[in-house]
């Protein structure tokens, strides 16, 4: 081993001793005393500090998140995370919509819980509007936002499996995925980007066959999720790549703002839906798994687990299903999508079209300007926080009582959540950054919105 | 594509042409490059479902060095487009580019200061795929597509030209590959090989399929 | 979910808000309004300032902060109750001390902080100066309440002392208001922009910064941006 080229010359090598000769510059090789290594003042190893980015574009599939770590040897000495390569000026476009449309825009934030976007801001809109919604949306709503989050926890470990070297996991992940994905198809016409919670209730009603498609799902899920568990729970090579990886706990979670299975996995039970119940979640039985040791290992128990208590209150959600309305009464506000079959694909049902047009003045006004200029919501503003996937994600909503948004700010659980990333990383060898950034479940679309 | 120019014209080309089409295309190595809700749809059509390692595709290339085809999925940002021209030029030649989803095709729903309306102004894209986000089948059906648009691409200079001088005459050269299950079906592929020469081969794929 | 606000704006703050009565049906001033609705003016129920007692646990907040940090009442200026959420008006000079009283009195415990993010009130309220704010959302997981404290700030002066020191978790929320508003946080470790590119000029969330779309050309008709276009207000 020579010297570096980084080393002045004349400075003392402990592996190749050198003299001048005649004849230049000689080194003499011999290798080193470990210990004189060790102990040595002039440690070749710590002088070599490298700076390696993680670019935007990479493997790792959690989107477009740029990690910029200075590597001494394998151990990560400093973690940059640069954000803001999927920015898309959702919260501003939003102002320049309808309070309907803005659903549109909301649900594509973070792309693995569309629902969750959905009804955050519609809980804020109605907040704002002082209505009450039907008890029959706000179980569906409850039904599909349970759905979503086993969803989105699917893809976490999928994704994660993938990331940690357990290919298979990806492919099972997706498979279990694409029963859920078949459910939003038939409810609401799209596997992905719904667009299906409204302001007011929902876009349409549950098809029939709809509640069997869910209680098929329910009934083969379980045995799915045993077997995700055997493959993983037992496997000594996922204990060595999770256990003690990314360790943040409880006040380091609380003071960087981290919600959700981070900080159920560091010991505190803190979930919105139990806390500060919404959507009528106090009236469901479920429990809050938590763990205690705060790492990776912790966040997978406490997913899987929340997959587990998901599906208890899908089952309860269908099980107090009652005939009604799913949107609200109040003609001013109740978006006026009677939608039924058509010989086409869908669209307004023929009757619905015929009231308007033959017999209500009122029905024909009302769809009119609620299409055109949509409702008014009256000025002020709100902060409504729901337990999405990720953490808390909060909807501050500012209406200036006009037909737009004034301002609509989402506090997205991703963004808060990967101030942390640092935090966890920077000490741990280069192997643990990739298990402690997917353990954080960051989706970059709510990120950078 | 240097090396066809040096070969002198009409030596075997045709069949070389068709070999070196089907291996390009027959393994077409995706690099990642998913962004946003596009990327999910990606990431779920090399799944178990809708697979596409039935077509080679299924391996990912982390590496933009080992890939052929850049599926540009989701909505490019301003900050993310010299991400994005960069990749796409250290992708060695041939490469192909799929803009998938409204976003990357047009800036799709997101006509603002932050998104690049279609990759077009960064990128040359070789087929658009509108959806938000595109089914998975939409994606293979692109990809096929994509398949053909390979199969049928001129070897070098000199045989581009030869092809435009085909088609002038009204020589029409077969665009779209033959289904295999038409392949096996006499009837059917009478019917296809009719329907080349005429010129209308895509109809018969839409007419055949509501068959049945 | 449907809680009414307590007691209506009182006489001498009546008409002044932080949102003014809007005038007219179109957002396009001078030819857009055809409808004949140019005289319509809109009441809104945004009040001012709510008078104590403000109910729910709204008082025992304030009175707590009130016992915990002397100087209150140059602190807080402005207190609003509207449905169901408490706000208070900060002077800036001030929100750090109030912060970390929040976070460490052991009657008001606020310990995490939800989420800081900006508004810009230029179109709702055209003649207010102060036309910036800063929106704290505090929680408070012992008790399990939430409070909200705003900062206003002009453009000509935006600056308002960061909060990291207090809440750590302020670090990309204020980089985030200073990406998107301008707003300056003194004592910031690393106010850098964080969304957009780093050597972006403006700040897009702001009222007077575009939408920056393109005109869509589809079957021979081209159709505006969203921001030019016609549009009821």
């Amino acid at each position: 081993m020579t010297s570096s080229t980084s080393r002045p010359a004349g400075a003392t090598d402990p592996y190749a001793g050198s003299r001048e000769t005649t004849e230049g510059r000689v080194y003499t090789v011999t290798g080193g005393d470990w210990d004189s290594v060790l102990a040595g003042s002039t440690d070749p190893i710590a002088e070599e500090r490298l700076v390696v980015n993680m670019g935007p574009q990479h493997p790792s599939t959690h989107g477009v998140l740029r990690l910029v770590l200075e590597l001494e040897g394998e151990m990560v000495v400093e973690a940059r995370t640069v954000v803001g390569y999927l920015h898309t000026g959702i919260e501003k476009n939003t102002e320049y919509r309808n309070w309907t449309q803005g659903t549109t825009f909301v649900t594509r934030m973070d792309y693995l819980s569309n629902i969750f976007n959905e009804t955050g801001y519609c809980l804020a809109v109605e907040r704002l509007l002082g209505i009450e919604v039907p008890e029959r949306a706000t179980t569906i709503r409850v039904a599909m936002m349970e759905l979503q989050r086993i969803a989105s926890h699917l893809v976490w470990l999928a994704t994660t499996g993938l990331e940690l070297g357990a290919l298979s996991m990806m492919i099972y992940g997706f498979r279990e995925r694409e029963f859920i994905l078949d459910i939003f198809e038939l409810v609401s016409g799209l596997r992905m980007n719904m667009g299906y919670v409204r302001p007011g209730g929902l876009a349409q009603d549950f098809p029939p066959g709809a509640e069997e498609k869910i209680r098929e799902f329910l009934a083969l899920m379980p045995k799915r999720l045993h077997e995700y568990e055997n493959l993983l729970s037992g496997n000594p090579v996922w204990h060595r790549r999770t256990k003690n990886v990314g360790y943040l706990d409880v006040t380091g979670c609380v003071a960087l703002g981290v919600t959700g299975p981070v900080l159920r996995a560091a010991g505190l039970g803190w979930d919105l839906r139990k806390t500060e119940p919404y959507c009528g979640y106090e009236t469901y039985d479920f429990e809050v798994p938590t763990q205690k040791t705060g790492d990776v290992w912790a966040r997978y128990v406490v997913r899987v687990a929340e997959m587990r208590e998901s599906l208890k209150i899908i089952e309860q959600a269908l099980d107090r299903l009652k005939p009604g309305p799913i949107m609200v009464q109040d003609k001013k506000i109740a978006w006026p999508a009677q939608l039924a079959l058509g010989a086409d694909g869908l669209g307004n049902s023929l009757e619905h079209v015929r009231k308007i047009m033959g017999q209500s003045m009122e029905a024909l006004i009302h769809h009119f300007k609620l299409v055109t200029e949509g409702f008014r919501v009256p000025a002020g503003q709100v902060y409504v926080p729901i337990e999405s996937p990720r953490g808390e994600m909060g909807f501050h909503v500012v209406s200036d009582g006009g037909t737009r948004p004034y301002r609509v700010h989402v506090r997205d659980p991703s963004f808060v959540n990967l101030q942390a990333f640092p935090a966890m990383v920077e000490g741990a060898p280069i192997a643990d950054v990739i298990a402690a950034g997917a353990s954080l479940d960051p989706v970059m679309g709510g990120v950078d919105r | 594509m240097g090396i066809e120019e040096k070969i002198p014209s009409g030596i075997l080309l045709t069949s070389v042409e068709k070999l070196v089409n089907w291996t390009r295309k027959s393994s077409l190595w995706p690099a990642t490059f998913g962004l946003a809700c596009c990327a999910i749809e990606m990431m779920t059509t090399g799944a178990a479902r809708y697979d596409l390692g039935r077509f080679g595709m299924e391996v990912f290339r982390a590496s933009p060095r080992q890939a052929d085809l850049m599926i540009v999925a989701g909505r490019v940002s301003q900050k993310m487009a010299p991400v994005l021209r960069q990749i796409y030029d250290q992708m060695p030649e041939p490469k192909w580019v799929l803009s998938m989803g409204v976003c990357a095709s047009s800036g799709g729903m997101f006509n603002n200061y932050a998104i690049v309306q279609g990759v077009d102004h960064v990128v040359p894209v070789d087929i658009y795929l509108p959806g938000c986000p595109p089914r998975p089948e939409m994606l293979i059906d692109a990809i096929l597509k994509l398949h053909d648009k390979i199969m049928a691409e001129p070897l070098g200079q000199k045989r581009a030209k030869l092809q435009l001088e085909k088609q002038a005459r009204g020589e029409i050269e077969r665009r779209g590959t033959l289904p295999s299950s038409f392949a096996y079906d006499k009837s059917r592929r009478k019917e296809w090989e009719q329907a080349a020469a005429e010129g209308r081969e895509e109809q018969l794929r839409i007419e055949a399929g509501t068959r049945k | 979910m449907s809680e009414m606000s307590e007691g209506a704006s009182t006489a001498p703050d009546a008409g002044r808000g932080a949102v003014v009565p809007q005038r007219g049906m179109f957002g396009v001033s001078g030819t857009g309004d055809t409808s004949g609705f140019g005289g319509l003016v809109r009441p809104h129920e945004d009040p001012y300032s709510t008078p104590p007692p403000y109910g729910e646990y709204f008082d025992e907040v304030t009175g707590a902060l009130a016992e915990a940090y002397p100087a209150f009442s140059d602190a807080v200026y402005r207190v609003v109750v509207h449905r169901g959420e408490l706000t208070l008006f900060i002077e800036r000079e001030r929100i750090t001390e109030v912060c970390r009283t929040l976070r460490d009195d052991p009657a008001l415990r606020f310990e995490l902080l939800s989420s800081v993010s900006g508004v810009d009130y230029l179109d709702a309220n055209p003649e207010e100066p102060k036309r910036l704010h800063a929106v704290y959302h505090l929680t408070s997981m012992t008790y399990r309440r939430r409070i909200r404290l705003e900062v206003e700030v002009t453009v000509d002066d935006p600056h308002i002392p960061s909060v990291t020191s207090v809440y750590p978790t302020a670090d990309w929320q204020e980089r985030e208001t200073w990406d998107m508003f301008g707003i300056i946080f003194d004592g910031h470790p690393a106010l850098t922009r964080i969304l957009m590119p780093d050597d972006w000029a403006g700040f897009p969330q702001r009222k007077d910064y575009p939408l920056g779309g393109v005109p869509v050309e589809y079957k021979g008709a081209e159709i505006p941006p969203p921001d030019t276009r016609r549009a009821y207000k």
